[in-house]
This record gives C-alpha cells, sequence and structure tokens, in this order.
C-alpha cells in the first residue's frame, strides 16, 4: 500500500507530473513539523495574527431552551478572516515560504478559503491566486471583491458544474502547470498525500484548545463534540485530539441540500460511494460508471461530491458518525443561533448547529456537548433573506 | 496481447509509431468505430480511445469538452466495450483505453480488465496512477495480459528510471507541463528523458505526447523518440466537423502517420 493512508482510504492518485511536487511538500512538512523555530512561528501568527485560541463559550440560551445537554461553541467564527480556514493558510504559507516558493494558489467554495489564502499572502509577501466556480463568484461576490481586495486575481471557473469540485480540479491542473514556484494550498483534508495530514495537523488545534478550555471549566471531557463536513477540515481539527478517547462521540454533520432521498444532494458519507477522485481514495458521490455526481447545496463550502480519506476511516471503523442535514435545518438553525445567542453562523456551521439543536434534548443535563462554529455568517445573510424571500442583494 | 504494442512500433522501416488519440462517443460511438477503421488506414499504428469522464484533471478544455459531449449524451463505459467488440470483428489494431482512475475502479479493476482481455483491449492509460499507486492495477493488468501503460512527465527527473524498468507496453513520455492541449512550441529536453528510459530498459519503446498539434512535430518528437501521440488536435476537428469528421481526421492522421513514419 501506498503512502498517505487511513485504513483503504487516501493514497497519491495524480499525474506523474505532480509526484516531486508532493514528494518535495512530503519532506518540507517532515523537517519543519517539529523545528522549534517553525513551530514558534507558527504559533506567534496563530495567536497574534489570527486572534487563537478562540474562545470557548457555553451557550446558556441555548442549554436552557433545549433542556438537555450543556452546549458549548467554538468559536472559529472569531478567528481573524472568520473561519477555521486561517488555520490551515497561515501554516501552509509558512511552509510555502520555507520552500522557497514565491506563489501560492487555491481553489475555494464559499471564498472562506481563498480569502484567507489571500490574507496570509498578502501578509507573506507571496504572489495568489484563486479558482473558483463561476457559480461560486456569483453566490459570494463580495467575498471575490474581498480576494481582489487583498490582492489575489480571482479566476472564475466555468468547467464541469462551475462550483468547488471544478475549482479543485483546475487549481490542481494550474498545479501541472507551473510548479517550480508555486504551492498548491489545499483548503481542506483532501487531495493526494501529504495534503490530508498536513491540513489535519493545522487545524487540529481546534481540539487541542477545546480539550484544555473543557477540561478547565467542566473538569472532564465532552459527552460529543460536532461539527459540519464538507472536505472535512474543520471536523478534523474538532475530532482529532479527542480520536484516541472512545468516550467522546465525534459527529460529523454533512450537507443533505434538499435531502439524502433526493439528487440535490451533498452527503457524501450517507448516500456515495467507494471511489478515487481529486488524488486520493474515499467516498464519493458519484453513478454507477463512477462518474462525479453533481452535487447541491446551499452552501457553497459543503457543496463537495466527495469527503476527506482520514473520515472515511473513521466512519469504516465506526469511530465517527455522519449525520445529513437538509437546507431547511440549516437555515432554520441559521436563524436560531441568531435570535437565542446573538452569534450569526456560517450557513456551512448552521449544519452542526441543526443537529446539535436535536441531539441536545436527548442528552442528560449533566452531559455535555462542544459545537465548532467554524465560520461567521455575515456573507450569507443576502443569500438566507432570498431563501425567505427578501429581494436583498449584496 | 503486450505484444502487439512492441509489433507495432516495430513494423515500420524507421521502427516509429504514430498513435492518434479520440474521445469515444465524440461525436457518437457510430462514428467513433468508423474513425477508428479510417485511422487504421490512414497509418495509424496503435489507437488510444479515450472513456470519458466527468472530470478530466490532467485535460486541458479541448479534451475536457469532448468527455462533457459523450457523457451528455449518456455514453457508458458498457457502451464502449459493446462498440470495440464490434471493432474486433473488423480491426485487430492494438487499442489502448485512456481514461482515470475511478471509471476501471468504480467498474470493479478485475471486471473491467477481465473485459478488456476478452476484448483484446492490448494496454490501458490512467493519468492519475502514478508510480507509487500503479501495483493496485498493473497486478491485475498482468494476470489479464493488458499493458498497464506508465507516464514520465518533465518534472520527474530521478523518478524516470524507477519508472522505465517496470514499464509494460510503451512509456508515455509527457512532453511538457501542464494539461493535454496544442502548444505553439515544446522547450523539454525530451531526448534526455528518452535517453534515462532508455538507459533503465533498453526494450520498452518511448512515445511523446502533450501539446503535438502539426506534423512537424510530431516529426521532431518521432526524431527524438519511437513515436508521437496526437490527441487535442485531433479531437479539435472532432469538435469542428461533428458527424462530418471523418474525412478531416483521417486526411490529418495520413498526413502525422507519414511524418512519423519518414521522421
Amino acid at each position: 500500500m501506498s503512502k498517505g493512508r487511513f485504513g483503504i482510504h487516501g493514497g497519491q492518485y495524480i499525474p506523474e507530473t505532480l509526484m516531486n511536487a508532493v514528494n518535495e511538500l512530503e519532506e518540507a512538512y517532515n523537517r519543519y513539523k517539529d523545528d522549534p523555530e517553525f513551530k514558534r512561528e507558527l504559533k506567534d501568527l496563530f495567536n497574534n495574527y489570527a486572534n487563537r485560541p478562540s474562545l470557548l463559550y457555553y451557550a446558556e440560551n441555548m442549554t436552557k431552551d433545549l433542556g438537555g445537554a450543556r452546549i458549548y461553541l467554538k468559536r472559529e467564527d472569531l478567528n481573524h478572516t472568520g473561519a477555521h480556514k486561517i488555520n490551515n493558510c497561515i501554516g501552509q504559507c509558512l511552509l510555502a515560504k520555507k520552500m522557497g516558493k514565491t506563489r501560492v494558489i487555491a481553489e475555494t467554495g464559499a471564498g472562506q478559503h481563498g480569502v484567507a489564502t489571500a490574507t496570509i499572502a498578502a501578509l507573506m509577501g507571496l504572489e495568489c491566486e484563486v479558482f473558483m466556480g463561476r457559480k461560486d463568484c456569483e453566490r459570494q461576490a463580495l467575498n471575490v471583491y474581498r480576494m481582489k481586495l487583498l490582492g489575489a486575481k480571482v479566476h472564475p471557473v466555468d468547467s464541469g458544474t462551475a462550483t468547488l469540485k471544478d475549482a479543485v480540479s483546475e487549481t490542481m491542473r494550474e498545479w501541472t502547470n507551473r510548479i517550480e514556484d508555486t504551492h498548491y494550498v489545499l483548503g481542506s483534508v483532501m487531495g493526494p498525500h501529504p495534503f490530508p495530514t498536513i491540513v489535519r495537523d493545522f487545524q487540529a488545534v481546534i481540539s487541542e484548545e477545546i480539550r484544555e478550555q473543557i477540561l478547565e471549566v467542566e473538569g472532564r471531557l465532552p459527552n460529543a463534540v460536532i461539527a459540519c463536513v464538507g472536505g472535512g477540515s474543520n471536523a478534523i481539527g474538532t475530532f482529532y485530539h479527542f480520536i484516541p478517547d472512545k468516550e467522546v462521540k465525534l459527529i460529523g454533520c454533512e450537507a443533505a441540500g434538499r435531502g439524502i432521498d433526493t439528487n440535490e444532494t451533498a452527503a457524501t458519507v450517507n448516500t456515495g460511494s467507494l471511489g478515487i477522485f481529486h488524488g486520493m481514495k474515499s467516498y464519493f458521490c458519484q453513478d454507477k460508471y463512477g462518474q462525479i455526481a453533481p452535487v447541491y447545496s446551499i452552501s457553497a463550502g459543503l457543496d463537495y461530491p466527495g469527503v476527506g480519506p482520514e473520515h472515511a476511516n473513521l466512519y469504516d471503523l465506526g469511530r465517527a458518525e455522519y449525520v445529513p442535514v437538509t437546507d431547511d435545518e440549516a437555515v432554520e438553525a441559521f436563524e436560531y443561533l441568531s435570535r437565542i445567542e446573538g452569534i450569526i453562523p456560517a450557513i456551512e456551521s448552521a449544519h452542526a448547529i441543526a443537529y446539535a439543536k436535536k441531539l441536545a434534548p436527548t442528552m442528560g443535563k449533566d452531559e455535555i456537548m462542544v459545537v465548532t462554529v467554524s465560520g461567521r455568517g455575515d456573507k450569507d445573510v443576502a443569500a438566507i433573506a432570498r431563501y425567505r424571500g427578501e429581494k436583498i442583494y449584496d | 496481447m503486450t505484444n502487439r504494442i512492441k509489433e507495432a512500433f516495430l513494423k515500420n522501416a524507421n521502427k516509429k509509431a504514430f498513435i492518434p488519440f479520440i474521445t469515444s462517443g465524440d461525436p457518437s460511438l457510430e462514428v467513433t468505430e468508423q474513425l477508428v477503421y479510417e485511422m487504421e488506414k490512414a497509418g495509424a499504428d496503435i489507437i488510444e480511445l479515450g472513456i470519458p469522464f466527468s472530470d478530466p484533471t490532467a485535460e486541458g478544455p479541448v479534451i475536457q469538452e469532448a468527455n462533457i459531449r459523450a457523457l451528455s449524451k449518456g455514453i457508458t463505459t458498457d457502451d464502449i466495450f459493446e462498440m470495440v467488440e464490434r471493432i474486433r470483428k473488423n480491426s485487430q489494431i492494438p487499442l489502448v483505453f485512456m481514461t482515470y482512475a475511478n471509471v476501471v475502479y468504480h467498474y470493479g479493476t478485475e471486471v473491467f480488465l477481465k473485459k478488456c482481455r476478452e476484448l483484446s483491449v492490448d494496454g490501458i492509460i490512467l493519468p492519475d496512477v502514478p508510480y507509487e499507486e500503479k501495483e493496485e492495477f498493473a497486478e491485475v493488468c498482468r494476470e489479464n495480459d493488458v499493458a498497464f501503460i506508465s507516464l514520465i512527465a518533465p518534472t520527474s527527473h530521478d523518478r524516470i528510471k524507477m519508472i522505465a524498468r517496470e514499464a509494460a507496453g510503451f512509456v508515455y513520455c509527457v512532453s511538457s507541463l501542464g494539461v493535454t492541449g496544442t502548444r505553439s512550441e515544446i522547450t523539454t529536453d525530451i531526448g534526455a528523458m528518452v535517453k534515462l528510459v532508455k538507459e533503465a530498459n533498453s526494450e520498452v519503446p518511448c512515445a511523446v505526447g502533450f501539446g503535438i498539434s502539426n506534423a512537424a512535430s510530431a516529426a521532431s518528437m518521432a526524431e527524438k523518440s519511437d513515436g508521437a501521440i496526437v490527441g487535442s488536435a485531433i479531437v479539435k476537428l472532432c469538435a469542428a466537423h461533428g458527424e462530418n469528421c471523418i474525412g478531416p481526421v483521417s486526411e490529418f492522421v495520413k498526413e502525422l502517420a507519414d511524418a512519423v513514419h519518414s521522421a
């Protein structure tokens, strides 16, 4: 079996043209990940630039309203640029600098990863180009402008379904075109090895902090941790340091779109099957001939037909469960958290909130759940207004 | 069947092969079948048949669009197998499938390759399966006497020897960085890449593809290697002429094949 496996998943299914690039990346990562100077720089940027550690907030109103488990929210929405994406971008751009790269490229769905990459590229003086499905450019026009403000060049992608998967394909194509000076800042725990491992390690700070914070306020580990899953980077970050603690339930919330019994869904674990795509073996939404299926979700960030290989393995092992959450449920949770806690979550994160709402009342009052709010919802306000029939445009 | 590929390289006076690529089902499977016969007549030595994939990450816009055109007509892997079955009643030209890992894997690697053996398909090319992942497919290929064709790229450097040593059929030498598509010039030192292949494996033929757009560049690539592969420039004609592409494609293939055979 090749490198970078999580059970049977993962691997390096990429064109030969890219093999030396991923090998070089793996070597560089192994050289720097335990290097004290690299770790110091990373921590400094996390704390003094990105606003880490992020708060673990006790959602008292929500807890009382639901009448079950004590609910804590991990506030990744309070990070600089408003989402967990910055953790990975800081790590990868720092690594790119060490490797002598002068240019970074990235895919983006909702635009959060693109904005985070453009931000760190601006900070570190790296040239930055972002690939974004044309439909997503339209859905998230403000983020497109934000990236331009930060000095990045945005390429709308027209191929395929003009959404996140096509943005990933196009960024991979661009990487094969220009490798020497360019690092691909992959935005999630997916793609060929070593990306799923590197991205997970940079996002694992989320569960490292949760562990410390919950032990400090509650003196014990949570009964469940919950996060939304597209490619799965905030979820693996939320799960990682709890994986050995079998008593902690790990729950990933997938975007079911209009429902897992319809064709308009992006719930990969619930509706997909084993396949090989975008550099990895994992679960994918596909037809019986292995053609990747068009997926749908109200959330551009979860609108992806695959899931990271480590999640696929956690599912196979029964260590984590993956539940589908529909558009309707997510929108309702988006509004709920806004009203009850005064926190407007990203529509992606609202998928996790929606499941937490269902689960909390079934748990005892002495039980604890932690829900990661992976991003803030400002970017989604206009779209949610339109969903509710109000004619607002950003 | 793996010997038929070797023979295809050796049968010409200058021991060079011309390999055209077309996407199966673009514009239709009937036309693809006719194109195989006509390209053989025009001098093709081996034919690469693309099995369309929804997300062909190694292709440029021309072949991406051909994939989408074929898939939008509902063409499936089984339809393509049936077409090859018809072809094999009329032609024994070496055929090589070019597709993506998931098309084979999801069909069932064993079932897919057994089918290839039954239909005398000579080889497969999976551009998203590098050396490190190849055994998963190459082992089943060997069991079914189908050549698992490996690619080398301008970035391969020290990897070339390792790849060449285990190469089956022929080595597909990727001429340039980036994805498939026509280019105005190829700047890679192809001669140096081919030399590394031959040092590691003097037996295996080495054909150059990616970016070859006309007879002159096909001849120049074939001069430095054992053959030339042309895809996008042919697929462009399929796109432009649709159902009427057989004439223009055979004419172009004849030009390319003649150039390669006199290189």
